[in-house]
């Protein structure tokens, strides 16, 4: 029973990373479409900036703003710089270009920072607290109140705030937007600093436990945007539910199965809901057929 | 005997009606025309029968078969084909290639006797050519073979998507707006060309805007407003319906 | 006579191929050359695919992989000839491709670029975790194909290097063939049909799922071959030819040269291969340089840059 608890935490814990990229990437895609592959170079850079900037001398909770701001800097020139200038173009351009940006970041950390896997404390000690005959790390409960957070703090943006409707008017209709004198590039914009931020949020929160190296994006973009399309590309529930069911489901394979085919668990979740589900958990379906 | 049957054709769109309870049925050789003032949800009809919306009720019935919602390319296999308002061309593709793309089921055979370039497949493409170039010389494009589709005037491509129409052999052709855009000789060629393809036994259903021209074709026509049929009949009768002529006026008042 | 554009982007190849080793500063370059030819067969696959039909997979590496662990150890394990090894992976792709394929391609959007990176991943997972079959990350011996110890019995007498330039240079030939035969075929006609418009392309009856799951089968079966070649070429294979960074590359290289053209494609594969070889930074730089490459031209130059400097030549030449 201990056991079983056990891998539920470790599975809560690192679902809830995998809500944060889903979600930054649910922001993106309403906002415009666009599946931006990159999404987990932000999250390795947010760890990756906070540990060189600490190094630098910098007080930790410094260290942590810093990485967010510059992550979310870059995901504003990501999109001024690639995504703009393509913007029309078929969805087979607009993916070739994420990916493409994503290793151009990659490649870019691995020159600027370096090859080594890195960490820095955790916020609130290393003393595990015991449920149950289970234990959990303080900063796997930061991960967690931290993706509650961020869900919270969006539902509030989009449904309290005049800008937060901007962008989901934005999303439904961009024409329409445009129309009655939202300024959708703007939108754009927002979207971007903001997924990236989030994205950074994640890397921050996760590392402690993790650990980061220049190289931890691509696995996360691709558990986050499993976790997506399980509930549902678009749907910032479904992200959350998606990365929460995707965490439990490999924390019960490493635990069960195998610990060497726990990644498998997300690309058999993404082909499954490929296959069965193409709307996800919470997807609208469309009325579009080929 | 009946070719085409609708049976209760509707759709709603985010709560709203925009096809209602819409029957009719079309015989071959016959002009059916489908009129109604802007926004009646005649292409939105169209789309239906033709398997690009699936429709909330009703039936499609070819031939006797149930093909409701059936995809496009099934129906085109059962000889249903149709051409579209905006135009649907390919665009950087010549004239005759178009053209050929519409002989793609007669065309199409293995694809590893396509990829070995066997005697079959070049057999095949050398068939629909000759039949593609007798096509666009029925529809007066034979000059233009060779030219970019894109390069060609507005009432060209509404004649070469008739000629890939005509390339699948069907027999249901649906026609949206086929002259809208056109001058009046251009119309006029339009006219005598569906006139004649409706002769060699094709059914024809039109959704078009000339009343002229509908008057002039059509064996039969189904008015639409509001998504709802308000009336059916010979053009002379239809012309002659009170419910007609006050949707026009309305539509017309509305529009002044 | 006015040659066709088939024959002569195949004549041009031929040439090339034939022609390039009087130039070869050392028979390294032979070596060079052969991957030159496997990679542009991998391409030439991507251009049917993305090109042409207008898909993208971000896990062709995947299949890459199946074709090269078929020669590692389908002679070992089932007794097969190398050659026969070769026709059992490209079997085994294109069974795989069209397993995933087929459910994917019914649906629209950026979906096959998603299902194909999962499926890439959980290949070269398998490859990097079966030791007790693959032998892991460490790589694995692969047998001889004995194609040139019989050249050498009948008299031709080439060194390993000569030998693989020209039997790769040959297959790249042959692929080159195929894919241009089958785009002025009726499929080839179909899927430029399908690039003008998707829902015309319906209305003539063409199956838009089942023509986009060929051309899915057909460029997995290229990338598989090419796998092969690699691996019997270097007699040694490790599981990096199933992963990420090379599914990139093979995307990076079709669009670097223009993803609609064999001609070009090839000649991205001829500059990324070249690159590492001439600048010996270049792996330090290759996610940064790659990176670029797909980013600007996917902005600049859509085409690729073959089919941009062909159009600026005509356009100046009318």
């Amino acid at each position: 029973m201990s056991e079983l608890l056990q891998f539920l935490l470790s599975g809560v814990t690192v679902g809830a990373v995998y809500a944060l990229v889903a979600l930054g990437f649910t922001i993106i895609y309403n906002a415009s479409d666009v599946v931006n592959f990159a999404q987990g170079e932000f999250v390795m850079l947010g760890g990756m900036t906070t540990v060189f900037v600490h190094a630098a001398g910098a007080p930790l909770p410094l260290a942590v703003l810093a990485a967010i701001v510059l992550t979310a800097a870059l995901g504003v020139a990501m999109n001024k710089l690639a995504i703009e200038p393509a913007r029309g173009a078929p969805v087979v351009s607009l993916v070739i270009i994420t990916i493409g940006a994503s290793i151009f970041i990659r490649g870019a950390a691995q020159l600027i920072f370096d090859k080594q896997i890195h960490s820095f404390p955790a916020f609130s000690g290393d003393d595990p607290i015991r449920i149950m005959g289970a234990t959990i790390l303080p900063q796997s409960l930061w991960v967690i109140g931290g993706a509650v957070a961020v869900f919270i703090g969006l539902w509030l943006f989009f449904t309290r705030t005049l800008l937060g409707r901007a962008v989901l008017a934005t999303s439904n209709n961009r024409l329409a937007a445009q129309l009655v004198g939202i300024n959708t590039t703007f939108v754009m914009t927002l979207s971007f600093a903001l997924s990236a931020g989030i994205g950074a949020l994640a890397g921050v929160l996760v590392t402690p436990i993790t650990l980061t190296s220049y190289d931890v994006g691509l696995g996360l973009a691709l558990k986050g945007f499993a976790a997506a399309m399980l509930g549902g590309m678009g749907n910032p529930k479904g992200a959350l539910v998606g990365g929460l069911a995707l965490g439990l489901l490999e924390g019960l394979t490493a635990g069960y199965i195998s610990s060497q085919y726990k990644d498998a668990a997300a690309f058999i979740v993404i082909l499954a809901v490929l296959f069965f589900l193409p709307q996800g958990l919470f997807g609208r379906k469309s009325t579009d057929r080929v | 005997m009946t070719l085409l049957q609708i049976e209760g054709l509707g759709i709603s769109f985010g709560g709203i009606a925009a096809v209602k309870d819409v029957s009719f049925a079309v015989k071959p050789g016959e002009i059916v025309s489908v009129i109604g003032p802007n926004g009646a949800g005649k292409t939105t009809l169209f789309n239906m029968i033709s398997g690009v919306y699936l429709p909330g009720t009703g039936r499609v019935v070819l031939n006797g078969e149930d093909v409701t919602a059936m995809s496009p390319h099934l129906l085109a296999r059962r000889g249903m084909c149709r051409t579209f308002q905006n135009l649907q061309v390919f665009q950087s593709m010549t004239v005759l290639e178009n053209t050929i793309a519409g002989y793609h089921l007669q065309e199409s055979g293995s694809v590893l006797a396509d990829l070995l370039n066997l005697p079959a497949s070049r057999r095949r493409a050398r068939t629909a050519e000759a039949g593609a170039r007798t096509l666009l010389k029925r529809v007066g494009l034979e000059r233009a073979a060779e030219r970019e589709a894109g390069s060609l005037s507005y009432g060209s491509l509404k004649r070469l998507e008739i000629a890939r129409a005509m390339a699948l052999n069907p027999k249901v052709l649906l026609l949206d707006e086929p002259a809208a855009g056109c001058n009046a000789v251009e119309t006029e060629e339009i006219d005598h060309l569906i006139a004649e393809i409706a002769a060699s036994g094709v059914a024809i259903l039109l959704v078009e805007h000339d009343m002229k021209m509908v008057m002039r074709i059509s064996n039969h026509i189904v008015v639409l407003d509001h998504g709802e049929k308000i009336a059916e009949g010979d053009p002379a009768t239809v012309s002659r319906n009170p419910a007609v002529i006050a949707a026009y006026l309305g539509a017309e008042n509305a529009a002044g | 006579m006015r040659l066709t554009q088939k024959s002569a982007t195949l004549l041009a190849l031929a040439v090339i191929v034939a022609l390039a080793p009087l130039f070869f500063p050392s028979s390294f370059y032979y070596r060079v050359g052969a991957l030159i030819f496997v990679n542009g067969l991998a391409v030439t696959g991507i251009v049917i695919l993305t090109g042409w039909a207008g898909q993208i997979s971000l896990g062709h590496a995947g299949f890459a992989g199946i074709g090269a662990y078929a020669c590692a150890l389908a002679p070992v394990h089932l007794g097969l000839h190398p050659a026969g090894a070769v026709l059992l992976g490209a079997a085994i792709s294109a069974v795989l491709a069209w397993l995933v394929g087929r459910p994917i391609l019914r649906l629209k959007g950026y979906y096959l670029a998603v299902a194909s990176l999962g499926m890439g991943i959980l290949i070269s997972m398998v490859l990097n975790n079966e030791r007790d079959l693959t032998r892991g990350p460490d790589g694995i011996d692969v047998p001889d194909l004995g194609l040139r110890g019989a050249l050498k019995a009948a008299g031709l007498d080439l060194s390993n290097g000569q030998f693989w330039y020209f039997f790769c240079g040959i297959a790249l030939l042959l692929g080159a063939w195929l894919a241009l035969n089958l785009f002025n075929s009726p499929t080839g006609r179909a899927l430029r049909a399908l690039h003008g418009s998707e829902i015309a392309a319906r209305t003539v009856g063409i199956d838009v799922a089942r023509l986009k799951l060929q051309a899915f089968v057909i460029s997995a079966v290229y990338a598989s071959v090419s796998g092969s070649l690699l691996a019997l070429q270097n007699k040694f294979i490790t599981p990096d030819v199933a992963g990420f960074m090379h599914s990139v590359e093979m995307v990076t290289m079709a669009v670097l040269g223009g993803v609609g053209s064999v001609a070009g494609a090839i000649f991205g594969a001829a500059v990324l291969t070249l690159l590492p070889q001439v600048l010996t930074v270049f792996a330090e730089y290759e996610q940064l340089v790659l990176g670029t490459v797909m980013v600007l031209v996917m902005i600049f130059l859509r085409e690729g840059v073959v089919p941009s400097i062909l159009r600026k030549i005509r356009g100046a030449g009318e």
